[in-house]
């Protein structure tokens, strides 16, 4: 069996729609116990208080707002190369949940940062780069909704998508680039040292699991609306041909 | 639980970005919902198979 195969939007409709609830179960199991256990059952922390809580929600949202944009990414380079059209429909479903993940990472980063930093907003490299991969989702959806020709809407977005990864990689790796900027390093690491402790370790995993599960499953929720709303424009072409 | 002089900010982290992902969720059953009847209104008046 190879993974084309689902390139085929019948086969790729009758897998996702063994999938979907499962995915969407798991979901919803792990975010409620990620964010229950984070925000119920964590101690306050030393230098943050309570805002400790936020981890749960800013880190993973952050994370999920630069991976849609890599897999919207991938999807389009798949496009572009192979023309398989389920890739071009996933990668247009992904961007609506990558944009909300980029707005909770924005709007929990910016509460956040009042208390912490003195100010809701800085012009640091990371927030920098996360406001202007915001807008690119915005200009990604706002171009396919201007093109009426679907093909050339999904070449167009493919190459805002390559253009904008610049900036998707950007704020995941601006602090490393640039030592500057009031926002600090990586939450989580490989060396045990460097990421956070133990206690807020686990449900942080919990949370990240929950949030890559949620996106899944609302891309593939999405990606069968889009195929479905495809299927329907071309049946409704012919009515008005015949 | 005593969330401190930080209750207003944690509180207010948490209710907006669960309003934001349930939004996102409404949003996304509601168009496949009305997109699946669409679908299968022209089918069937075309007697072609629900997708």
């Amino acid at each position: 069996m190879s993974i084309w195969e689902y390139a085929n939007p019948k086969k790729f409709m009758q897998t996702s729609g063994t999938v979907l609830p499962w995915v969407s179960a798991l979901a919803a199991i792990c975010l409620i116990i990620g964010l229950t256990w984070g925000f119920f059952f964590t101690p306050d922390a030393v230098n943050f208080g309570a805002t400790v809580k936020i981890i749960y929600l800013h880190v993973p949202s952050a994370m999920m707002a630069i991976n849609a944009w890599v897999m919207m990414l991938i999807a389009s380079l798949i496009w572009l190369i192979r023309r398989h059209h389920v890739s071009a429909l996933a990668a247009k479903a992904a961007a609506p949940v990558g944009l909300t993940m980029t707005l909770i990472a924005l709007l929990t980063g910016a509460i956040w940062g009042q208390p912490m930093w003195g100010t809701w907003w800085a012009w640091d490299p990371r927030l920098t780069s996360f406001l202007i991969l915001t807008l690119f989702y915005l200009g990604y959806l706002a171009l396919w909704q201007a093109v009426d020709n679907p093909d050339t809407a999904a070449d167009l977005t493919s190459v805002l998508c390559i253009v904008g990864s610049v900036f998707a990689l950007l704020s995941r790796y601006a602090v490393n680039f640039w030592n500057q900027g009031l926002h600090q390093g990586a939450s989580l690491s490989m060396d045990a040292k460097d990421h956070v402790s133990n206690i807020y370790y686990i449900p942080l995993l919990i949370s990240i699991a929950g949030f890559i599960l949620l996106f899944l499953s609302l891309v593939l929720l999405r990606t069968r609306t889009e195929i479905r709303s495809r299927r329907l424009a071309v049946l409704l072409l012919r009515e008005r041909m015949a | 639980m005593d969330l401190g002089k930080y209750a207003q900010v944690v509180l207010w982290s948490y209710a907006g970005a669960i309003a934001l992902i349930l939004a996102l969720i409404m949003l996304s059953l509601w168009q496949a919902a009305i997109t699946r009847r669409a679908l299968r209104e022209v089918e069937d008046r075309q007697g072609k198979p629900n997708g």
